[in-house]
């Protein structure tokens, strides 16, 4: 049951990610991508968690924190570049 | 356990089908803000579910540390994140919904406007 259960789960997430790039594609301006890519990151987390589950990799949780705290950067650095762009 | 796996299965599709559901809100909400809304909230819950299905798969010490420590750094930085990227567009002027009922931001920049530019005390606050 459990193994239908991930394949589920990561057929769903898979889902999510290509929605959410097509906003990424399509988005009229420059917040719609930016939050776009924000959910993508989060949903790439949810995917590499939920086959952690799936395989019992433990070693794919490294991959998992890291690119959560790397999604936020980019957020930031983002923010920080369209303020000093708008100011100068 | 049986009642463990079918905790595990439950969390696990529940994330799942709140990820689902974040990514189609922001395709298909109307403007930037409700967008940012449906994915910050919506994949915080789902990312939370997912782990709670992980850590009740492999209780161990080292996942659930790990698990745990992706939890509050997610949850830490979505509303941070939501936060600066609306602070962000308000200032670049993004388009509103035209169904907007309420936008604060436009009457509070009005009053600080005129209460910066006639600069006497006593009409710093200004009267409705």
């Amino acid at each position: 049951m459990l193994n239908v259960v991930f394949q589920l789960a990561l057929a769903l997430l898979a889902l999510a990610l290509l929605i959410s790039f097509v906003r990424v594609m399509i988005g009229p301006r420059l917040e719609d991508r930016v939050v776009a890519m924000d959910l993508v990151a989060v949903l790439t987390v949810g995917m590499i968690v939920a086959s952690t589950a799936g395989t019992g990799q433990r070693g794919l949780l490294d991959a998992a924190s890291l690119i959560s705290l790397v999604g936020f950067l980019g957020t930031t650095a983002y923010a920080w570049y369209v303020e000093r762009t708008q100011s100068s | 356990m049986i009642v463990l796996e079918w905790a595990t299965a439950l969390f696990l599709l529940l994330g799942a089908s709140l990820g689902l559901l974040a990514a189609i809100g922001v395709l298909r909400f109307p403007d930037t803000f409700s967008r940012m809304q449906a994915s910050s909230k919506a994949s915080t819950l789902g990312l939370a579910c997912l782990l709670a299905g992980t850590a009740l798969r492999l209780p161990e010490v080292s996942v659930i540390v790990r698990l745990a420590s992706i939890a509050a750094f997610i949850m830490l930085t979505a509303p941070l994140s939501a936060h600066i990227v609306a602070r962000v567009a308000l200032r670049r002027g993004t388009p509103l919904w035209r169904g907007t009922v309420l936008n604060e931001y436009d009457s509070a920049k009005c009053n600080a406007g005129q209460a910066e530019s006639e600069l006497r005390p006593s009409e710093l606050r200004p009267s409705r």
